[in-house]
């Protein structure tokens, strides 16, 4: 296997292809020769052209990263990058670039960086931008745009590109001139980290970034017009203390706007210290530690039996960074009914969108959970509320079954992956069932550790991400995608990538031959005929990783699962296992559409 | 191995009674209905810059906001413009609406005008002029200035309250209405209360929503 490691370094056609290569930065990881083409490492150079004050304004911004594909319209940019300490990560498609910037902005908390040309470039950046938005995840895309005689003509690689990222962006910007491009770039990556965090698109048209200009960008600083309440009004603080007081049933939801807004410790805290029960939402995997007592882990369509209970049972509802989804919810009428809810977001739009507030407050969640850490003075008389939580852990328990003489069970699989890597692992996924098993299976305890398509549910997420993830992570933390076979497909042209960086990240495939979630649904809802989700004809995923130059693996059996897990671990560089899991294999816990999250099916009979 | 997932099935766990309503409002099953709509005037002052109209109008398509009438137009400030939408929408919807305006990065500030503010929409009207007094005794009736006249036609100017106009096209439509082009709905606070200025955007988001949400909480 380590022959294939020397592969890995960038090779000639990689220089002639249009999709030139990364910079002649130093990789320690990859090439120690391009060391040799290094320079300048003197103060900056003021800037002369649009493409300078680009490239300036991420550097000023603290930018290491950069993830995207060359083209016509982005050219100048890339011209400059050449020559910059932004390690600059040429995708194999744009998609991939957007991905892989979302996850680095996930687990660094910083925007992750995506540029792309005009055109198909920057349409295929949308999928991913359209994802940070769902999400929130804080993402800063740059993308070439034909010259600004031409706007509007239907030149080659045209798109209305702020006109196409409108509805899928926190806000965008059409550069019309080269002395502000650069302040532009800084404001839009302001934007996407500052308050609620989310995507911004800054369109660059080439006549702009070639244009001549001396104007540094700007500092850093959000538009006037953008406001961020911090701290909540303390008269609904004091209420809502009160109400935390008087509880009889209380619930903490933590959704992803605690991890986001670095509240989980505090939130961690504030639930102990008061011996709350704490349920996470998708996105908030990891904000509480899941093996922690209070836990009550994930709630909603595919969450655990006990976290719907409970959520359907509360007095008192303190939701923090959620936007009180549709498949956390469940049907409004039957959410949490008895529950006077507290609901503390950054953006005011989410507070009563969905479920209407009694205690609303608007602000940072970390400071918000201080403020109403310092109002309540008294801890909720709940201990027969946590008994009751306590049993409903143990009724309606997540054990599966994995008899020997049967297929892989995919459960059994993720506890696996878990055991065998740290606390601090990273795991990215795709979307389907082997998102939701990965969700439920594996045990969260840290934030930032869980890098998923949510909002949107994106096939194809997982391996991109997990580039990402790997660049964004500490050395310490392993970084595994537990993919689909259907997701994996979508997005596969990114071990290439990984090969070329040599990225340490392994993908476990949970080939089950199908488009599995639809096929579940298609058993459940349309008597069992599986239109267009029979996938009987995927390649063999080990040995396209061979072709790639990454290491392959198989699983059929119990007996491989624990060897080649910790063999592909072992590997340094990208692996993939391709793991053959039983086909039949379902999600439960299960609450229909719309359904009553108390009512959750343990069986697809139940539904 | 362990056991399959397991626990009382679906229709022997218990229940609360309580329910919320459409949108998200707990509410008492026996009284309570969902909000109706209501027609009311949101003033929003924008960033005058390439956009911003678009930005608008594209959300309140993508959130299914119902909208009668949208108009914009500069302001005292060349910098500025201002936005002046009638929606129809019940009170979370309208509480929506200037939410998600607000958020809008261009947005200086968004506000729900009181019922006594003053509201003009300006109509052109083209009729048949086959008999010029009796269309311009009606024209007297409504203040309506000539604009443009043919041998056939006649073209009104009708300025006025959204009503007034209504009932000037419908009272012209004896003479044969040819065309009506109408601009929709601008509107301003009465006296010193402010329509939509750049020291409204401090209103702390949470407070608005407060005072409806202290009811809920009373029957308990």
């Amino acid at each position: 296997m380590s022959e294939r490691a020397a592969k890995v370094t960038p090779t000639d056609d990689e220089q002639t292809d249009e999709q030139i290569t990364d910079s002649a930065a130093p990789d320690a990881a990859t090439e120690p020769d391009s060391a040799a083409e290094t320079e300048s490492e003197t103060t900056p150079e003021p800037v002369t052209t649009g493409a300078e004050a680009v490239v300036r304004a991420l550097e000023n911004a603290g930018v290491e990263y950069a993830f995207g594909v060359q083209g016509g319209a982005i050219m100048p940019v890339y011209d400059v990058l050449y020559d910059s300490d932004i390690r600059h990560v040429t995708m194999a498609h744009e998609q991939g670039a957007a991905h892989a910037a979302d996850a680095y902005g996930i687990v660094s908390g910083e925007p992750g960086v995506c540029l792309a040309t005009s055109g198909p470039g920057a349409t295929n950046l949308v999928t991913g931008i359209a994802d940070a938005d769902m999400d929130s995840d804080p993402l800063l895309a740059l993308t070439g745009q034909v010259p600004t005689e031409f706007v509007g003509n239907d030149a080659f690689q045209e798109t209305d590109t702020t006109g196409v990222t409108t509805p899928v962006t926190k806000d965008n910007t059409f550069a019309s001139d080269a002395d502000h491009v650069g302040s532009d770039v800084t404001e839009a990556f302001a934007l996407a980290r500052e308050g609620r965090p989310g995507p911004t698109l800054v369109d660059l048209p080439k006549d702009v970034t070639n244009g001549e200009t001396d104007r540094e960008p700007d500092d850093p600083k959000t538009p006037d017009t953008y406001h961020v309440q911090e701290r909540a009004d303390s008269e609904i603080v004091a209420a809502a203390a009160e109400r935390i007081e008087n509880a009889d049933r209380p619930v903490m939801l933590l959704g992803g706007g605690v991890i986001k807004g670095e509240a989980s410790e505090a939130c961690r805290e504030f639930a102990i210290e008061h011996e709350i029960p704490v349920i996470t939402t998708m996105p908030g995997l990891g904000a509480f530690p899941e093996d922690h007592e209070l836990s009550l882990e994930m709630a909603g369509m595919h969450g655990t039996g006990y976290a719907n209970m409970a959520i359907t049972h509360c007095d008192t509802l303190i939701g923090i960074g959620t936007r009180f989804d549709d498949r956390l919810t469940g049907g409004i009428e039957t959410f949490a009914p008895d529950a006077e809810v507290i609901h503390v977001d950054i953006d005011p739009a989410e507070i009563s969108k969905n479920i209407h507030a009694d205690y609303p407050l608007v602000g940072d969640a970390e400071i918000v959970v201080e403020q109403l850490a310092d109002a309540v003075d008294e801890s909720p008389a709940a201990t027969k509320w946590r008994a009751q939580c306590q049993q409903w852990k143990s009724d309606y328990s997540m054990a599966y079954e994995a008899p020997e003489d049967k297929p892989v069970q995919p459960e059994f699989v993720v506890e696996a992956l878990d055991e065998a890597t740290s606390d601090r692992a990273i795991v990215t996924t795709g979307v389907g069932q082997h998102q939701m098993w990965a969700a439920q299976y594996w045990t969260y305890t840290e934030p930032r550790t869980w890098v998923s398509s949510h909002g949107l549910g994106t096939m194809g997420y997982g391996l991109p991400a997990a580039i990402g993830a790997r660049l964004a992570a500490d050395d310490d933390q392993e970084v595994v995608c537990v993919d689909g076979d259907g997701s994996f497909l979508m997005t596969l042209q990114g071990l290439s990538v990984a090969v070329r960086e040599n990225l340490d990240i392994t993908v476990a495939v949970l080939n089950n031959e199908y488009i599995g979630m639809v096929r579940q649904w298609q058993d459940a809802f349309f008597e069992g005929r599986h239109a267009a989700s029979d996938y009987n004809w995927m390649p063999e995923f080990d040995k396209l990783a061979e072709a790639f130059g990454a290491c392959g693996f198989r699983i059929d059996d119990y007996d491989d699962v624990a060897e080649t897990i910790e063999e592909a671990l072992a590997y340094d560089g990208p692996s993939v296992i391709d793991v053959h899991i039983d086909p039949d294999a379902n999600v439960y816990p299960m609450v229909p559409s719309g359904g009553d999250n108390g009512q959750f099916a343990l069986t697809e009979d139940q539904l | 191995m362990k056991r399959g997932l397991e626990g009382p099935p679906p229709e022997e766990r218990p229940t609360p009674a309580g329910r919320r309503n459409k949108q998200g409002i707990r509410i008492d099953p026996e009284v309570e209905a969902t909000h109706e709509p209501r027609r009311t005037v949101i003033s929003a002052l924008v960033a005058h810059e390439p956009g911003v109209l678009s930005d608008v109008s594209g959300l309140f398509s993508r959130r299914q906001f119902n909208i009668e009438s949208l108009t914009v137009g500069p302001t005292e400030d060349e910098d500025r413009a201002r936005i002046t939408i009638v929606v129809e929408e019940p009170d979370p919807g309208i509480d929506q609406v200037e939410k998600q305006l607000r958020k809008l990065v261009p947005v200086i500030s968004v506000r729900e005008l009181e019922p006594d503010a003053m509201r003009r929409e300006l109509a052109l009207v083209k009729v048949d002029a086959e008999d010029p007094a009796a269309v311009s005794a009606v024209a007297d009736m409504y203040d309506a200035t000539a604009v443009d006249s043919s041998p056939e036609t006649a073209t009104f100017e009708i300025t006025g309250s959204r009503q007034k106009i209504e009932a000037a096209v419908d009272t012209f439509s004896q003479f044969g209405i040819r065309e009506v082009s109408r601009t929709g709905l601008t509107a301003m606070a009465r006296g010193t209360d402010q329509t939509a200025g750049a020291d409204l955007t401090a209103q702390p988001a949470d407070e608005a929503n407060y005072s409806d949400a202290t009811q809920p909480a009373d029957d308990d």
